[in-house]
């Protein structure tokens, strides 16, 4: 069943979309997506799907245009990354307000100034609070799978909202690795038909897509995302579930990786938990109860599950690929501190930023990581919160 | 206002869209008015240019002439006025006393 390809991080994706044959595509291409669109291109080229590709002038466009065909009752995906993604935010607000459940692969790279192009999470984690479901991906093959699974779990009736998939830029992106694909025909019987609810190009019940709505109704027609998003939790398990029983490989809201009796450990998202994972096994060689938890589900947070697994470990490193100005430390550290406390889990935990502008995270960055939360289970004391991994001083 | 009688959050369609189709007769906008429109049937020629070029459908015609306004939704916008021909200015705007 498996085909096995040699494919890099958006030609992963690129394959990923492909097999869903969506109806509708509207791209602007921006390093270092461009080749993910460019693959998708050369699909529709070769009649390899019947979707309608829309070149448009800018990813505000873009977003426009993906909104557009979604509310007409389409399949409909884009993909972008940094600055493109930052122009599309205004409508990226909208297409998750509207309750489309538009699937957009987002390829990790640092947001300017000073203009970089290179991977961190600043781009994906500014639009945290815009209402789409974000599953971050380790590599290309999940990058894959987490394309495929999005549209299912965003498409879900009791969900209904926009999923971003992200892949880390260029160390994912650009990187090639052996790539199990499902056959087509098993990926369009897993995403199945979508139906959408109220299409707008439905003569017989013509509807109202975004109308204004004041201090009367605002409120009311906000709070409905709050569920939607809540029961993505609930479908992303039930999904990574399911994908699990066609391809082999099962999602969860995370990955667990020797956890149950480790005494410290980091939490991690995208591609630098695969450098972690060694610097884990080696350390649990060497006597030391080492953890690992990568986290795939960024949104909707799986906090009471995080804080369940946190639960009883002497000190927690969490590792930010972004900066939060003005905050306590990093956006994920925040989220994995409130859950802890929320849980009445008092555990010391540090707070490392690491990886801007596509500054390198080799095994020995995250050896250090351990090092010093080695430290500090050993002493119960945190001297510095927020640590800065790999900059000069 | 009374909140209590307005539908809660769970009652309402998904993504605040408007399910139902010409509803906007519903909706009224009477209450923007700052000047309000008055007719005078003795200049009136019925050209109806009032009718076709409102933009709340507030004028009101009844077999092919002009039968008044619909106040509870025309918004004062004074177009009828100015689009009502040189020559007969049949409508008029005055400072609505409320």
């Amino acid at each position: 069943m498996a085909k096995i390809l040699a494919l890099t991080g958006n030609e992963a994706a690129a394959y990923a979309m492909m097999q869903i044959n969506p109806d509708v595509v509207a791209a602007y291409p921006i390093t270092p997506q461009t080749a993910l669109m460019q693959k998708f291109a050369d699909f529709v080229a070769d009649g390899d799907v019947d979707t309608e590709l829309i070149l448009v002038e800018s990813e505000h466009s873009a977003m426009s245009a993906t909104v557009g065909a979604s509310a007409g009752g389409a399949r409909a995906m884009t993909a972008t990354a940094a600055n493109g993604l930052a122009l599309m935010w205004e409508i990226v607000y909208i297409a998750a307000s509207n309750r489309l459940p538009i699937v957009m692969p987002v390829v990790n790279r640092a947001l300017s100034a000073p203009i970089n192009i290179l991977c961190d999470h600043s781009d994906s984690m500014g639009c945290r609070d815009a209402g789409w479901i974000q599953i971050y991906s380790e590599n290309a093959q999940e990058a894959y799978d987490n394309t495929i699974q999005a549209m299912r779990i965003a498409e879900h009736p009791d969900v209904l909202t926009p999923a971003m998939v992200t892949l880390d830029g260029f160390i994912i992106s650009h990187g090639m690795e052996d790539i199990r694909l499902l056959e087509k025909k098993e990926v369009q019987k897993f995403v199945g038909e979508y139906k959408p609810p109220y299409p707008l190009l439905n003569p017989q019940h013509p509807v109202t897509y975004g109308p204004i709505d004041f201090h009367d109704y605002y409120f009311e027609h906000k709070r409905p995302q709050v569920d939607g998003m809540e029961n993505a939790k609930r479908v992303a398990v039930q999904v990574g579930h399911e994908f699990g029983q066609k391809s082999g490989r099962t999602y969860g809201l995370f990955d667990a990786y020797r956890m149950e009796d480790a005494e410290i450990a980091a939490v991690i998202l995208g591609s630098t938990a695969g450098t972690a994972r060694p610097v884990v096994d080696e350390l649990r060689q060497r006597g030391i109860k080492a953890g690992l938890l990568k986290l795939r589900v960024f949104r909707p947070f799986p906090a009471m599950e995080i804080a369940k697994v946190l639960s009883g470990k002497k000190a927690v490193a969490v590792l930010d690929r972004s900066l939060s100005f003005g905050a306590q430390g990093g956006p994920l550290f925040c989220e994995v501190c409130s859950a802890l406390y929320n849980e009445g889990h008092r555990i010391p935990v540090i707070n490392f930023i690491y990886g801007l502008g596509g500054r390198a995270v080799e095994i020995e960055n995250i050896q250090e990581v351990y090092q010093k939360l080695g430290k500090v289970a050993k002493t119960g004391n945190v001297t510095k919160i927020v640590n800065y991994l790999n900059l000069r001083e | 206002m009374s909140q209590a009688k307005e539908p809660g959050y769970k009652d309402l369609p998904l993504g605040a869209l408007i399910l139902d189709a010409g509803n906007s007769e519903k909706y009224e906008t009477g209450g923007w008015r700052t000047f309000m429109p008055v007719h005078d049937p003795k200049k009136c020629t019925n050209c109806l240019l009032c009718w076709i070029l409102c933009p709340d459908g507030a004028i009101i015609v009844k077999n092919e002439k002009f039968a008044g306004f619909n106040m509870k939704h025309c918004k004062g916008c004074g177009i009828c006025a100015e689009e009502c021909p040189p020559k007969i200015k049949a409508i008029t705007m005055v400072k609505e006393k409320k």
